[in-house]
């Protein structure tokens, strides 16, 4: 990381934390803000937020390590999250599944070797009288068919 | 924002009744506190989240919590499956969860409000907090709100990151303060001990968003609707095999039979009420009553019919548990993954009818023995799936045949 790079993250931390009152409250907002940004949480960025919120690292790492939406290692550009609760199971969802594994050639927990689109499963998104139903990256669709999955897959960046 | 995102809407005259937005701010400013919580007691509202705790008494102990600094908090983290009526409210009609709130403050005498959004309705995000912003234009947020000298009040939104169990009301506080997602041991309850440690009222999106018109229209008109036990309306997120999903806005009291018939479900078997952690009803039992008296439910309506397989359908409820657990307590850690590898070994045909009776008793000590709500209520599917769909799973099975009908 480039020491530029570093002070930008540790001038954003540091404004973020005050926003929040410069407590332990502000420990999700931040972590959700630095993932959003950086795509994911680095050993720096973990550091710097507990300096600024005077608490351990390991803290922090415990926190990032509960949240499904939340992590340490970098992952793909794009994180797509199919639901796998029963509603959108019965509606198609494995279809759905099969279809975005084939057109991408990798299977979900994967990354694509361009680091485009991770595929991940997730549980009930709220969306179950329209499933199956996706979240790519904060975006919602519902209704899907393996077609219309794969289509709105290759559309993303 | 574009999100493919449609709500269907079946009204019930109630909560989507006549409103305008504020209203009920300036009527609870004039006729004060007690009053308030007079009509909150007559109406009887119980609270929408899941475990039915009176509204009045929750507001009435945070009220009389001794504290310099109180806190409202909305729970919109509705993460049990099967439930998506908190987002038709929170999308279409803000302003009854947001005046609830601020009736709430003024009630209890917090000054402060907290959303806690689940990380997966962060689409929404943009729009409430525009909404927030007219309220703050308005006077109905901020400082000596409506021109009530010293009545300050205003929310804040705060995100979720994927984690079921945080709709749980202490995990969801430890969440806010900065921590895992860990229930806390209850008592102490929020409303003593709640965020940072102060009195705090948690209540689900649809609790606050009756408060409105409880408050413009009386208690006593809301106690005339559903049953004497279970007051009001009830909205209800129904998904599976029916012609008409949706979100119904529906009396407590409608029978599982006449809900079926309103949604047009052909061919039903059976019927999950309250989501992964509710209970399955066979078809024997359609008869039975949706009301906190008879089946409670915080509103998920899974419909399956004849084609479906219940054990698969139990198998995908106990992944979801052994996903969700927070790991804390072991009977729910260990528990549930017990419990699924059960499912897992009548599924292959390799099971003893002593091994799973000694399953069935592990979930009732996990019902028993768990720390929180979660591993209290997630042997329920595994109970009532595997005693109301013997025949179908049992003797259908033989090795690697497949179950149900299809
Ligand atoms: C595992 C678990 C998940 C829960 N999830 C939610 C939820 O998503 N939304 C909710 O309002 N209540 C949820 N609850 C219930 C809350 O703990 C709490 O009872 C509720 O928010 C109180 O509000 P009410 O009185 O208005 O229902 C959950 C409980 C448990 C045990
Ligand atoms: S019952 Fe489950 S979710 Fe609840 S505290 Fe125990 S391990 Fe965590
Ligand atoms: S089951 Fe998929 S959104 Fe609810």
């Amino acid at each position: 990381m480039l020491v530029l790079e570093k002070n930008q993250i540790s001038a954003e931390i540091e404004d973020l934390a005050g926003y929040y009152g410069g407590n332990r409250t502000a420990l999700l907002p931040l972590l959700q803000f630095i993932q959003k940004k950086y795509n994911h949480i680095s050993d720096f960025a973990q550091q710097e937020i507990a300096r600024v919120l005077d608490i351990h690292p390991v803290e922090v790492y415990a926190v990032i390590s509960f949240y499904s939406f939340l992590h340490s290692e970098p992952k793909g550009r794009n994180i797509v999250r199919l639901c796998r609760t029963i509603v959108c199971d019965m509606a198609g969802k494995e279809k759905v599944e099969k279809a975005v594994e084939r057109e991408l050639g990798i299977k979900f927990g994967e990354t694509t070797h361009d680091g485009r689109i991770t595929l991940e499963f997730t549980n009930c998104l709220g969306m179950c009288d329209q499933g199956p139903a996706m979240i790519v990256n904060e975006r919602v669709y519902t209704k899907l068919d393996p077609e219309k999955a794969c289509k709105i897959l290759s559309e993303v960046k | 924002m574009h999100n493919e995102v449609i709500n269907t809407i079946h009204q019930g005259g109630i909560l989507f009744g006549n409103y305008s937005p504020g209203d009920a701010i300036k009527k609870a400013l004039s006729i004060g506190r007690e009053n308030i919580l007079f009509e909150l007691r007559e109406s009887k509202l119980k609270g929408r989240g899941g475990a039915g705790f009176p509204t009045s008494t929750k507001w009435m102990l945070t009220a009389a919590a001794q504290s310099d600094e109180k806190f409202i908090v909305c729970n919109a983290d509705e993460g049990e499956p099967g439930t998506f009526k908190d987002r038709v409210i929170l999308t279409e009609y803000p302003w009854l969860v947001f005046d609830g709130m601020v009736i709430g403050g003024f009630t209890v005498g917090a000054k402060k409000g907290i959303v806690y959004l689940r990380g997966e309705y962060v689409y929404m995000l943009e729009q409430l907090n525009n909404y927030l912003d007219k309220m703050r234009k308005e006077g109905l947020l901020g400082k000596n709100i409506g021109g009530k000298a010293g009545f300050d009040f205003d929310i804040e939104i705060m995100l979720g990151s994927g984690a079921y169990v945080c709709g749980e009301e202490t995990a969801l506080i430890e969440s806010l303060e900065g921590h895992r997602g860990e229930p806390r041991n209850r008592p102490p309850y929020p409303v003593n001990t709640g965020f940072n440690g102060k009195p705090t009222s948690v209540n689900n999106v649809e609790t606050l968003a009756a408060v409105p018109h409880i408050v413009i229209n009386g208690g006593t008109f809301y106690s005339t609707h559903g049953t004497s036990a279970s007051t009001g309306s009830k909205l209800f997120s129904v998904s599976g095999d029916c012609e008409r999903p949706g979100v119904y806005e529906l009396s407590w009291g409608i029978s599982i039979h006449e809900l079926l018939e309103i949604v047009g479900a052909k061919d039903p078997k059976a019927v999950q009420v309250g989501g992964a952690s509710g209970i399955c009803i066979p078809k024997t039992q359609f008869n039975r009553k949706l009301a906190y008296e008879d089946v409670a439910t915080g509103g998920s309506i899974m419909i399956f019919n004849e084609s479906r397989d219940m054990l698969h359908v139990l198998k995908n409820f106990m992944e979801f548990f052994v996903e969700e657990s927070c790991g804390q307590c072991t009977p729910c850690r260990v528990g549930n993954t017990k419990l699924l590898e059960g499912v897992e070994m009548i599924e292959s045909g390799e099971y003893t009818f002593m091994y799973l009776n000694k399953l069935k008793e592990l979930g009732k000590t996990m019902q028993l023995a768990s720390k929180c709500g979660l591993g209290q209520s997630s042997p329920n599917p595994f109970l009532s799936i595997l005693e109301n769909f013997k025949e179908e799973i049992f003797q259908s099975n033989g090795n690697g045949v497949k179950h149900g009908k299809k």
